[in-house]
C-alpha cells in the first residue's frame, strides 16, 4: 500500500511523522520510506541508515549540434519555457528551464537538437534496521522537481512492488510537485497543527486531494496549542482523524536533535500505534 | 524606499509571526504576502480587500472535437501522457499537462489550442493595522513560478511609491525555488528566520546558498533558540562565517500559537514581552539599510 | 564604451532597478556620441520562468560593453551574461542612472555577476 504524507504548510510535523511511522511499521512489516522532498529531503537528518546503492539522475535537454543547425529558429519558436536563446549565430539551450517535451528536437528540420541526459539529482537507497529508506536530492540549480519525483516513484515499483507500506514523504504546499508526488498513491495522511494557519493550508491540501479524487485522512499535531477548529472541519468534510500528537517542550528538543520521538515518548507511540491500525484496516479493505 | 524579504528555507520556523510583529511596528511600511502558495499573514492582519486581479500563466492544450480527425499524434508526441483517447475521442488530462505546446504544433487539423489558465488572483487589501498588503492565492496544482511573486512585490512597490511609503515588508516563499529568487531579487536587506534544529540549519545553509548570489545584506533571527543551546552556537558560526548579521535569539514560546489562534500578532498578545525585542530588530535593519 | 542600466525609469533621472530579470527598462548609454537610448522591458511581467534569460537575449542584441545595475543578474542569467564578456557592476540600487554613472566613473560600484 502506498501512502503519501503531505501537508498544506510547511513545518508541521510530515517528515516527523513519516519517519516515525515508518520505522515503527518495520518493527513487523516490509516498509520502505522515501523521501520525495527532493529540494530539500530531511528525513535522513533522523535515519541513520548504511547506504547500500546510488544512482545519478538524469533527464533529457536537447543539446545543439552547431554543424547541422541552419539557425531557422523554429526551435526557439516552438518552446514555451523560454528555455532556447538564439545569441547572434548560437544557439543556447538552458536546461533549468527545460521540461523535456522533446518538441524542439523533433520538430527541427536539421536534426540539430538531439536529446542527451543531463544530471538531475541522485536517489540514494539505504538500509537502517529492518527499514529501507530511498532518498532522492535534486542538485543545486535544478528548478524542477517533478522528474526526479516521478524517476523515484518508478525506482519504487520496480524494487519495492512487494513491500507491505510504501511511505512517502512529500513535499510541503499543494503545487505541482506535490501533485507529481500525490497522483500515485493509495492513500493520503495530511498533517497539520491546529492552529488558524494550520487550519487554512491544511483546506487547501484537502481541496487539492479532493481534485485528484484521493482517500485521505488527518493526523493533528501539537495538539494542546491553537484551538478545536481543525476538528469541526474535518468533521464537516468528513474526514476522520486518526491521532492527536502531544504538544510537548520535550518534543521539540527531541526533535531539534534529530531523535525518534516514538522510542521515547509513550502518548507519541500510542498515536503512532493508532494510526498504524488504521492503515492495517484501509488495506485489508478490497 | 527600502525592501525587506523575510526567508526562513524550512517551513514552521515562525518567520510568518515575525512578518506579522514586524508589521505592526514598522511604520510606513507596505506589506507583501510572497508565500503564494499557502499563504497565511491574512490570518492575523485580517484584510479588507480594495482591490482583485486574476492571474494568467501558463497555458494548458484543449482539442477541439469539432476540428479533431482522430489521428492520434498528439498522443504520440505527448510527453507527459496528458492525452487520452476514450469513447471515440482525444482529450487532455489538464492535471497532466504541462502546457509544452508539442501537440498544438504537431496536430494536422489545428484542432489544438493553448489557452492561458487563470491560476491565481492577486488582491490589494488594508490590513487593520492600517497599512496596505498585497497578497495572492495560487490555484490547485499550479506551477509556482516567480511570475505571480513578482507580480505580488511589483504591486506593492506601486503602492508604496504612490503613498510615499519607507518600506516593503515582504514575508517571503519558503524553500529553495523560483518562488524564493522572485522574492529576493531587488531586495535591500533579507531577513533570515531559523530554529536550532538539524533539519532547520540544512535547511538555512541550502537557502543561504541560494541568497547570497544576490550579495543583499541579510541577518538571522534563532526562533525557538532555548531548545537547543549547542545548535544555536553552530548556527552563531555559520551566521559569522557567511557576514550575517545576527540579530537576535527569540524564546520556544507558546505566545507564537496564542497570538495566531486569536488572530493577533505577538507584539499585539502581549505587548511587555515582545515589543521592545520586535522594536530592537527592527531599528537594527534600518540602520543597515538606511 | 556602451553602458547598459537596469532602471525604472526612461531618463538620467529614473531609479536604477535594482534587479536584472524583471528590470522594467534598459538604458544604454554611448559615451561616444552623449547618447542615452531606452528599452522597454516590461513586457518580462507576463514571464513565467526565465524572466534573466530572456532579459539577457534583450542585451546581447543590444551589445553593450558594461552593465550597471543593483543586485546584480541571478543565476540562470549569469551564465548567459558571462558569455558575452560584458563587465558587471553592482551596488547601484538607491542611485538614479546619473548617480550610478558618476559612481561607476569613479571606481565606486564594485564588480559582480
Amino acid at each position: 500500500m502506498r501512502i503519501a504524507i503531505a501537508s498544506g504548510k510547511g513545518g508541521t510535523g510530515k517528515t516527523t511523522l513519516a519517519v516515525n511511522l515508518a520505522l515503527r511499521a518495520s518493527e513487523t512489516d516490509h516498509v520502505v520510506l522515501a523521501d520525495l522532498d527532493v529540494e530539500e529531503p530531511n528525513s535522513g537528518i533522523f535515519i541513520q541508515g548504511k547506504l547500500l546503492s546510488e544512482e545519478q539522475k538524469f533527464r533529457p535537454v536537447p543539446v545543439w549540434q552547431k554543424e547541422a543547425c541552419t539557425l531557422c529558429g523554429k526551435c526557439k519558436e516552438v518552446c514555451h519555457y523560454n528555455a532556447i536563446l538564439i545569441l547572434g549565430n548560437e544557439i543556447l539551450v538552458l536546461p533549468e528551464l527545460c521540461h523535456s517535451c522533446h518538441a524542439c528536437s523533433e520538430l527541427c528540420p536539421a536534426g540539430a537538437l538531439p536529446m542527451r541526459n543531463t544530471p538531475l539529482g541522485w536517489l540514494r537507497s539505504y538500509k537502517s534496521g529492518h527499514l529501507d529508506f530511498v532518498e532522492s536530492r535534486l542538485d543545486i540549480g535544478v528548478e524542477m522537481a517533478s522528474p526526479l519525483i516521478r524517476q523515484t516513484l518508478e525506482y519504487l515499483d520496480r524494487n519495492f512492488s512487494e513491500a507491505d507500506y510504501q511511505f512517502l514523504d512529500c513535499p510541503p504546499g499543494t503545487s505541482c510537485s506535490v501533485i507529481t508526488a500525490t497522483k500515485e498513491a493509495d492513500f493520503i495522511i495530511l498533517v497539520t497543527e491546529p492552529t488558524p494557519f494550520g487550519l487554512y493550508d491544511l483546506s487547501l491540501a484537502v481541496e487539492t486531494m479532493q481534485h485528484l479524487a484521493k482517500p485521505m485522512a488527518v493526523v493533528v499535531n501539537r495538539y494542546g496549542i491553537g484551538n478545536d477548529e481543525v476538528f469541526r472541519y474535518c468533521e464537516k468534510q468528513q474526514i476522520p482523524v486518526w491521532a492527536k500528537l502531544p504538544n510537548r517542550r520535550q518534543i521539540a528538543e527531541l526533535y531539534s536533535n534529530g531523535e525518534i520521538l516514538y522510542t521515547r515518548i509513550p502518548d507519541f507511540r500510542a498515536g503512532i500505534n493508532d494510526i498504524l491500525k488504521q492503515l492495517k484496516t484501509q488495506s485489508a479493505q478490497p | 524606499m527600502k525592501e525587506i524579504v523575510i526567508i526562513s528555507g524550512k517551513g514552521g520556523t515562525g518567520k510568518t509571526s515575525v512578518a506579522a510583529a514586524l508589521a505592526c511596528i514598522a511604520e510606513k511600511t507596505v506589506l507583501a504576502d510572497c508565500d503564494v502558495d499557502a499563504a497565511d499573514l491574512h490570518l492575523i492582519l485580517k484584510p479588507e480587500i480594495l482591490a482583485r486581479e486574476d492571474f494568467y500563466s501558463g497555458c494548458k492544450a484543449e482539442i477541439d472535437p469539432g476540428k479533431c480527425t482522430s489521428c492520434g499524434q498528439c498522443e504520440q508526441v505527448c510527453r507527459f501522457s496528458a492525452i487520452a483517447h476514450e469513447g471515440g475521442f482525444y482529450h487532455v488530462k489538464a492535471l497532466a499537462c504541462e502546457g509544452c505546446g508539442y501537440c498544438y504544433h504537431a496536430c494536422p487539423a489545428g484542432a489544438i489550442s493553448l489557452p492561458e489558465q487563470k491560476v491565481g488572483e492577486c488582491y490589494v487589501s488594508k490590513t487593520r493595522l492600517g497599512s496596505k498588503l498585497v497578497h495572492a492565492k495560487l490555484g490547485i496544482g499550479a506551477d509556482n513560478s516567480g511570475k505571480l511573486v513578482a507580480k505580488v512585490k511589483k504591486e506593492a512597490k506601486q503602492y508604496a511609491e504612490k503613498e510615499k511609503q519607507d518600506f516593503i515588508l515582504v514575508d517571503g516563499s519558503p524553500g529553495i525555488g523560483c518562488p524564493v529568487i522572485s522574492s529576493l531579487s531587488g531586495a535591500d536587506f533579507v531577513l533570515l528566520v531559523t530554529e536550532p534544529t538539524l533539519t532547520g540549519l540544512s535547511d538555512l545553509k541550502r537557502v543561504w546558498e541560494l541568497a547570497k548570489k544576490f550579495r543583499i545584506p541579510g541577518g538571522c533571527i534563532i526562533n525557538k533558540a532555548d531548545l537547543n543551546p549547542q545548535l544555536v552556537n553552530v548556527i552563531k558560526e555559520f551566521l559569522r562565517d557567511e557576514n550575517l548579521l545576527h540579530l537576535t535569539e527569540l524564546p520556544y514560546d507558546e505566545d507564537f500559537h496564542h497570538a495566531i489562534t486569536l488572530g493577533q500578532s505577538l507584539v499585539e498578545h502581549a505587548a511587555a514581552k515582545w515589543r521592545a525585542q520586535f522594536q530592537n530588530i527592527w531599528h537594527n535593519i534600518k540602520e543597515v539599510t538606511l | 564604451m556602451k553602458i547598459a542600466f537596469t532602471s525604472t525609469g526612461e531618463t538620467w533621472d529614473a531609479m536604477i532597478d535594482p534587479r536584472f530579470g524583471r528590470t522594467e527598462y534598459i538604458l544604454i548609454y554611448d559615451e561616444a556620441s552623449d547618447s542615452l537610448t531606452s528599452y522597454d522591458n516590461r513586457d518580462i511581467i507576463k514571464v513565467q520562468h526565465g524572466a534573466g534569460p530572456q532579459t539577457s537575449q534583450k542585451l546581447f542584441e543590444l551589445a553593450p560593453d558594461i552593465l550597471i545595475t543593483g543586485n546584480g543578474p541571478g543565476g540562470n542569467a549569469s551564465s548567459i551574461l558571462q558569455r558575452m564578456q560584458l563587465k558587471i557592476f553592482v551596488g547601484a540600487g538607491g542611485f538614479t542612472i546619473r548617480q550610478a554613472y558618476d559612481k561607476y566613473k569613479n571606481n565606486q560600484l564594485p564588480q559582480g555577476g
